[in-house]
């Protein structure tokens, strides 16, 4: 009898056999089992993807405009560069957020300087500055412009900054060029860093010398991209213990939040991988402390709004307290209706840069095991942070290709997969119930308690509808198990 | 404490209680620093007015909501028509993580296609040695018989020898010499998705043909070739195979995704499936013409047709509508000497007789429609086969000479006279034009939702509906299923017309007591 660990290695052994050696030799590097005796990651990530594999990773630019900036809806980030791009990622992501599009926010709608032959030739300042006035002209109540750069941006030498300081200086609205041309960086994540950096420069120092009337529960809700409202259900709890958010982004957030960001009294970080940079900043220049939490699944959301709590004084650790209890009855009830559904089915999941680990304790409150999981652009980090929520020999695959993921799930064969748009309909076909988990599959919110009952349910409904019994036509059944069996 | 376990809500429902309403407005009075609703209210009609729209018609260089997207994207459909082969992108990976996104989207499909992932050192040294190992890793995992390469605009923007560095990656043992390789340069910046599938269908013609072509005899296999340019209803790479098999003429349809794009759920992912096979692309010069059906869209191809397979590509459109539909089977009927199939003049009665029958309704309805430039050729004749009268045509990524075509087919019926059509103009422009000069109802893609929704906002009297004819559509499901060509396609597309327009009139009859007189049991 070989140990889960011993399995799991000799499996990725026969995976990676297919590979041209050179491949063969990095991806080893990115593939592994979990191991609570590894003082440091055993993972190697953050690393170039391998050529022609077929990685599902994304771009600075989408770190850049379509996580980190995009979302911030009184602002126009305009796709600077050739059309495809903001064009790819318009509407996309679910970042929820309330407005009037096109005239207040502008979320949903693509900005784009549409770069023809002689913009690439000739290079793109002046049609950048013209494109600037046309923003003013048009939308007059915007707050801010961002300027994400496409590929070519970066190669033919554009000035894009002096364009940004022209225009700030003749309208007054914050201008912020960034530099996260698709090309920078292994994946999303050089995009969310240099995104971090272009708030840090632009933004985030904008009202100090401000006066402005604080609390001592003040606290920055940061990371949190909304998507199908998570953010709300997550700001819901954290006022109903008493905290007040003065500074909300970029899910649904504005550019007064982002500036206000300074006068909290401590930031809460949900996506680390994508905002640690502007919350150590913070903490460096304005003595801001900043802590992650989890508000996935009641286990983990207690002991959260226990750990925020602590933070404060003994009303805001008292209201917690009643807090946590009173939604007791809400998540006993969904425990008990869903975790009988749901026990034992074991979970593979492969998302971006804080899923992978965050959801676990939800699946864990319904009785579901992980059994698989990795990060599209995760870093060392979080393959450390990831270590304490899985158990031992779990397998671990960082920035897997599309044919070891499928080889993994043909051998694992779990019950449900919780990935991405590119992976759902492949597993969907193999008769495996799928869910994404980075869109949340078109439903959320799924962070807090309310966000808890339609995790639940999803999963349920997913695990559990009909459908996936229906994959073999009743007159190839017999068919099918013959040659099971042969 | 809005859900209960017995009524869960999701998003929509859940945050119109009470206490996710009050939390909204508590948040936008503490620090979003929003404008006054008065303001937004004032702005807002504002942009609903010919002023705005004469400003906004002003732009130079501010492209807004655009209705078209890059050459990759349709390089990479025209490769996954083709039997076992793999697309392959020459640039930036993010790129074709957009790629697959968009189309899983679309289709809810898989999409395989790979990228070679070029960085930072790429962008100083070029590409070379992302294209050795990325086509002996892509050879390796996905075992693909042709691999198809396209570029990105970084690719191109740093200026990869793709011919070069392909034959570099063979000659020195990356992948096979056999294995073919069809090339396109696909620049972002030129042209647009259907650019990019012309770019690569032409790639696939130099590739199997170009070379070979001393034994090649056009006529002699007594096929027609079909070529349908970016085309995304499998519906109409079914009618076109179901035509030509009922005229009982031999063909060929040249990059074909109907079966990789609808594959079945029976436990099995097919990575391939069906496609054009390279004898067919090989063949294909042999065949006694090919016909472009969206030949605005096949500049490239057309070259090769002419020039290299020395047919005579004879002049097409593409057969939307019955007129179209008549001509493509007539064009058929000449080239091959086979006459049209009794079936088919069947099934062209059955549409004349639908089009009577739901005449009433059609007649003199009003038409704003955006989309690439031969499906507006196509469609816009359509409606004004059935009396319809378009009144605004957008058309992003169509010249000027193009603009002129269309205008001719406007000019040629009376229900065509009160309409413009907008060369390279974007959806920003249209929602101007919707309240300007407000037709019935819009057609288009599911961007047009958005446009929908500001017409609404400013009052049910200034409300102009989509429907969903169009690529890419994500909000409604299966819809990419549905045919849009041949008198079959005509017939879908009529009903959902005539069905949109009743149901709209439903909606505005159906108030209890009021007007509800209107709201007939037989229409």
């Amino acid at each position: 009898m070989t140990s889960i660990k011993e399995q799991h290695e000799k499996m990725i052994e026969e995976v990676l056999e297919v590979y041209p050696a050179a491949a063969k030799a990095d991806r080893a590097k990115h593939l592994g089992t979990s191991d609570s005796s590894c003082t440091s990651s055993c993972i190697t990530s953050n690393r170039k993807s391998q050529p022609g594999v077929m990685t599902a990773r994304g771009c600075a630019y989408a770190g850049s405009k379509g996580v980190v900036f995009g979302p911030i809806k009184d602002m126009i980030h305009v796709s600077h560069g050739p059309v495809g791009c903001g064009q790819y990622s318009r509407a996309g992501r679910r970042n929820y957020y309330t407005g009037k599009t096109g005239v207040n926010t502008f979320g949903t709608m693509n900005f784009t300087s549409d770069f023809q032959e002689k913009d690439i030739v000739f290079g793109g300042d002046k049609k950048l500055a013209i494109l600037m006035d046309e923003l003013e002209t048009l939308f007059p109540l915007s707050k801010g412009i961002s300027i994400q750069s496409e590929c070519p941006v970066g190669l033919i030498g554009d000035d894009i900054e002096a364009v940004a300081k022209e225009t700030q200086a003749k309208t007054g609205k914050v201008v912020v060029p960034v530099r996260c041309e698709g090309f920078r960086g292994v994946s999303q994540s050089l995009g969310h860093h240099i995104a971090n950096d272009a708030v840090r420069d632009k933004i985030i120092d904008n009202r100090e010398q401000e006066v402005f009337e604080g609390t001592p529960y003040d606290v920055a809700l940061i990371g949190d991209y909304n998507i199908g409202g998570d953010a709300w259900s997550t700001r819901l709890l954290l006022e109903e213990i008493g905290l007040r958010v003065i500074s909300q982004w970029s899910g649904d957030g504005t550019l007064s939040e982002m500036e206000l960001n300074s006068k909290a009294k401590l930031n809460l970080v949900h996506c680390y991988r994508s905002v640690n940079y502007i919350a150590r900043h913070m903490e460096e220049k304005y003595q801001i402390p900043w802590m992650e939490f989890n508000f996935f699944g009641p286990t983990k959301i207690a002991a959260s709004l226990t750990e925020i709590a602590s933070k404060f004084d003994a009303t805001i650790q008292e209201k917690a307290k009643q807090v946590i209890a009173g939604y007791e009855a809400q998540w006993a009830a969904v425990v008990a209706k869903y975790k009988p559904r749901l026990q034992g089915k074991k979970v593979m999941l492969y998302v971006g840069g804080l899923r992978p680990r965050h959801v676990i304790g939800a699946y864990e409150d319904l009785g579901m095991e992980v059994v698989g999981t990795g990060y599209e652009f995760g870093h060392n980090d979080d393959y450390d942070r990831t270590q304490p929520d899985v158990k031992d020999a779990t397998l671990i695959y960082d920035d897997v290709t599309g044919y070891e993921f499928e080889e993994f799930v043909k051998k694992i064969q779990p019950d449900l997969i919780g990935s991405g748009v590119k992976e759902k309909y492949i597993f969907q076909k193999m008769g495996i119930p799928f869910r994404q988990m980075h869109s949340w599959d078109y439903s959320g919110p799924y962070h807090g308690y309310d966000g808890f009952d339609i995790f639940a349910r999803d999963m349920d409904m997913t695990l559990n509808n009909p459908c996936w019994d229906k994959m073999t036509a009743p007159w190839l059944v017999e068919k099918d198990e013959l040659k099971k069996t042969a | 404490m809005s859900q209960t376990i017995d009524e869960i809500k999701p998003g929509y429902p859940l945050f119109k209680q009470p206490e996710y309403q009050d939390l909204i407005a508590r948040k936008r009075a503490l620090s979003e620093e929003a404008h006054s609703d008065q303001k937004i209210e004032e702005v807002f009609q504002w942009t609903t007015t010919q002023a705005y729209q004469d400003l906004n018609f002003e732009r130079k260089a501010l492209t807004v909501n655009p209705a078209k997207a890059c050459q990759p994207l349709g390089s990479v459909l025209c490769s996954l028509g083709f039997e076992k082969t793999l697309p392959y992108v020459h640039g930036s990976q993010g790129c074709v993580a957009y790629f697959r996104s968009y189309f899983n989207r679309h289709f809810k499909e898989p999409i395989a296609c790979v990228s070679d992932s070029m960085t930072e050192d790429a962008a100083v040294f070029g590409g070379n040695k992302n294209m050795d190992a990325g086509l002996a890793n892509a050879y390796a995992l996905y075992k693909p018989e042709i691999i198809a390469v396209s570029t990105t605009c970084m690719a191109e923007v740093i200026g990869d020898d793709l011919n070069a560095f392909v034959g570099n990656a063979k000659n020195d043992g990356h992948l096979p010499k056999d294995i073919p390789t069809p090339l396109a340069n696909t620049p972002s910046f030129v042209g647009s998705h259907i650019t990019g599938w012309d770019a690569m269908f032409d790639g696939f013609c130099k590739n199997f043909t170009s070379k070979s072509m001393e034994d090649k005899e056009v006529g002699s296999n007594n096929k027609i070739n079909l070529v349908t340019g970016f085309e995304t209803y499998l519906g109409n790479y079914r009618v076109l195979h179901r035509m030509m098999q009922e005229m009982d003429i031999p063909y060929s349809l040249l990059s074909d995704p109907s079966e990789v794009l609808d594959t079945p759920a029976d436990g099995q992912y097919r990575m391939y499936s069906g496609g054009t096979t390279a004898d067919e692309m090989k063949d294909a010069p042999n065949a006694i013409d090919t016909l472009l059906l969206q030949p605005w869209a096949l500049i490239k191809t057309k070259k090769t047709v002419k020039n290299v397979w020395k047919q005579p590509a004879t002049p097409m459109s593409v057969p939307i509508g019955l007129d179209n539909t008549d001509a493509f089977l007539m064009t058929l009927s000449e080239l091959t000497g086979k006459s049209v199939a009794d079936s088919l003049t069947l099934e062209r009665g059955r549409l004349v007789d639908m089009m009577t029958d739901s005449h009433t309704w059609l007649h003199g309805k009003k038409f704003g429609i955006y989309g690439d430039p031969d499906y507006l050729l196509g469609m816009v004749k359509f409606l004004l086969e059935l009396g319809c009268e378009p009144t605004t045509i957008l058309c992003h990524n169509g010249t000027k000479k193009w603009g002129k075509a269309m205008q001719a087919i406007l000019d040629s019926s009376p229900y065509g006279t009160d309409c413009k059509v907008f060369i390279n103009k974007d959806l920003w422009h249209f929602r101007s034009l919707m309240f300007t000069n407000k037709p019935d109802f819009m057609i288009g893609n599911s961007y047009g939702k958005f446009v929908e929704r500001d017409t609404m906002a400013k009052g049910d009297e200034f409300a102009v509906p989509l429907i969903r004819i169009g690529f890419p559509i994500f909000d409604r499901h299966h819809m990419h299923r549905q045919t849009t060509w041949g008198y079959e396609g005509a017939m879908q597309m009529l009903s959902t017309l005539v069905n949109e327009i009743l149901a709209k009139l439903d909606k505005e009859t159906s108030e209890y007591g009021k007007t509800d007189f209107g709201y007939d049991l037989v229409r």
